[in-house]
């Protein structure tokens, strides 16, 4: 047997362990399973949704205000389109809302803090002193004075939401590349010549991925959260875009009689917003037995 | 003759102590003036306790510490000041606890490679390297949580001889270890020192290892050698009151070994510490 196939061998049954353990974990597996039908429902919202159409500006005053029913799982809003494919259709701008702000800042703040983390001294409090501004500052705050500024749009309040949430991932980078740091094992890659690249890429970054994995997912949640706040507050997408928190907004109008054109939008929101906490923790858990081990 | 492979001359390193507040508070003296030569291919041990400045002398050997004042000659040539990566090529360490000195997330294979890699060395030696320790070559494909203690010390080996490097600085590599594997890990040091020519830097506490494994020895006692020479003559006749010390504080289970043990007088029934004893002698002699 050659080479090859042992070190494949190897890392099939590391995942298979993983997987096993992951599986396990009930309050994971429903975290992953919500994030994965999510995602799916968003990718393939065209083919799924019974009315397709009703993503546009549709106006159809016989069928406003129909409450949940066969035809209408969500029922209808109030220019009688299907509250249903609507939310399907926001679920759209949720997750790429996260996506977007998440795939900035997520590396950013991670390269951020390791190289405070183990270079210390100027390079440490340069980053971190402005690391400690930036988060005195509240990302909500931020993104309604951009969109007021600026034009209130989603690329904008993804911007101004990334700008900001890059901190959180440089602090807890940061402390967790101090402990690696202080590890034998660094000692002795720079004891055996290694470049500085190589310790920072190779040897400690592999030992932050999980935490970083961890706070990704539950930070998900946290984005979608602050995206449904924006649209709520009117500075997210614009109509007729389907949005989850226009929805919650325009529904709340017609409160308590039509309740469910705000509470089954809302419901969505909490339970993707659950999804990825449940999610995270179960990353969470899984890392740590693999840390203990 | 050639200059010895290490050599040290009245080096000496102080750690200042700080306050609080980051003012001096004073200085711990951890080395204090040490010499030492160690020809080329011979063992050489440093004894003493936690605390006597092993480890430092160690670091600074290895180029992580800069020493205060004195000076560290390999080959003749000294290290202080040179650029260090040279310098890794030609001395390389062994460290305490293989537990933490292997990267979790990196396997056998890619912790080896980094020593191939940066001295420009092709990485199909991983294989070789794996066979001078024994172990399989497959191995290179585990990751170091698969292992047991005495492998992963074995892997810690291969990677600091992935250098080629000429003096190899053992820092308690096996106190960390079953002392049933301690022995295997000691005899694969011996063939490997033999069959490829290395000076040894032996520090331990363990004075039984000490015994079996080095030929010269030099006994510390806060920073300083206190008595040096063959590790047989120290051994059978030690000279100075904290090496009688720490040669009674090795466990012992034959008649002879427990004949070789020197006479300690015991306070309140147990061994006093180096400092009581060196105080009692003191007032011994000032009495007399």
């Amino acid at each position: 047997m050659s080479d090859l196939d042992l070190s494949e061998q190897a890392a099939l049954s590391n995942a298979w362990q993983n997987w096993y353990r992951f599986s396990r974990n009930p309050t994971a597996v429903i975290g992953a399973i919500i994030v994965v039908v999510a995602v799916l429902l968003a990718v393939f919202a065209p083919y799924i949704v019974p009315y397709p159409a009703d993503a546009g500006a549709v106006v159809d005053f016989q069928h406003r205000h129909l409450p949940p029913s066969w035809e209408h799982w969500f029922g209808t809003d109030n220019t009688g389109r299907d509250n249903f494919s609507r939310a399907i259709y926001g679920l759209r701008v949720s997750l790429a809302l996260a996506g977007v702000v998440l795939v900035i800042a997520v590396p950013v703040g991670t390269v951020l803090g390791i190289l405070a983390g183990y270079f210390g001294g100027w390079t440490e409090i340069v980053i971190m002193r402005l690391t400690d501004i930036a988060l005195a500052i509240p990302p909500l705050v931020v993104a309604l004075a951009v969109a007021a500024v600026l034009e209130p749009t989603l690329l904008n309040s993804m911007l101004a939401l990334a700008s900001l949430w890059w901190t959180w991932h440089a602090r807890l980078v940061y402390s967790v590349t101090r402990q690696v740091r202080a590890q034998e094992y660094i000692e002795a890659a720079e004891t055996l010549g290694a470049s500085k690249l190589h310790i920072l890429f190779r040897e400690i970054l592999p030992n932050v991925i999980s935490p970083v994995a961890v706070k990704t997912s539950l930070d998900a949640g946290f984005v979608i959260l602050i995206g449904a706040a924006l649209s709520y507050l009117g500075l997210g997408v614009r109509p007729p875009t389907p949005d989850l928190g226009t929805m919650v907004a325009n529904g709340a109008n017609f409160l308590p009689d039509f309740w469910w054109e705000s509470m089954l939008p809302a419901t969505v929101i909490l339970v993707l917003a659950l999804g990825f906490n449940l999610l995270g923790d179960g990353l969470r858990d899984l890392f740590d037995v693999e840390d203990v081990r | 003759m050639s200059a010895p492979t290490l050599e040290i001359r009245n080096l000496t390193k102080t750690f200042p102590i700080r306050t609080a507040f980051g003012g001096k508070a004073g200085a711990v003296t951890a080395v204090d003036d040490v010499s030492l030569r160690v020809a080329a291919g011979a063992v050489y041990g440093l004894a003493g306790e936690s605390g006597s400045g092993k480890s430092t002398i160690a670091r600074m050997v290895m180029g992580l510490t800069r020493p205060d004042s004195g000076d560290i000659l390999i080959d003749g040539q000294s290290i202080i000041g040179v650029k260090s990566h040279a310098h890794r090529g030609r001395v390389q360490m062994v460290f305490q606890n293989p537990g933490a000195s292997l990267n979790p997330r990196r396997t056998v294979g890619q912790s080896i490679r980094v020593a191939l890699d940066a001295h420009g060395k092709p990485a199909a030696r991983v294989g070789d390297l794996l066979d001078m320790v024994q172990l399989p070559r497959h191995f290179a494909d585990r990751y170091p949580h698969e292992l047991s203690g005495g492998q992963k010390q074995r892997v810690a080996i291969a990677r600091a001889l992935a250098v080629e490097p000429r003096l190899l600085v053992l820092d308690e590599p096996t106190s960390a270890l079953d002392v049933s594997v301690q022995a295997k890990v000691i005899e694969l040091l011996e063939d490997l020192g033999r069959d490829l020519g290395l000076t040894y830097l032996f520090i331990s506490h363990d004075l039984s290892l000490m015994r079996n494994f080095t030929a010269e020895v030099g006994v510390l006692y806060r920073g300083r050698i206190v008595e040096t020479g063959p590790t047989a003559r120290v051994f059978a006749d030690p000279q100075h009151d904290y090496t009688r010390l720490l040669l009674a504080s090795v466990p012992v289970i034959s008649d002879e070994e427990a004949a070789l043990r020197p006479d300690i007088p015991l306070i309140n029934g147990e061994l006093p510490t180096a400092e009581e004893l060196l105080a009692l002698r003191q007032a011994e002699r000032k009495s007399e």
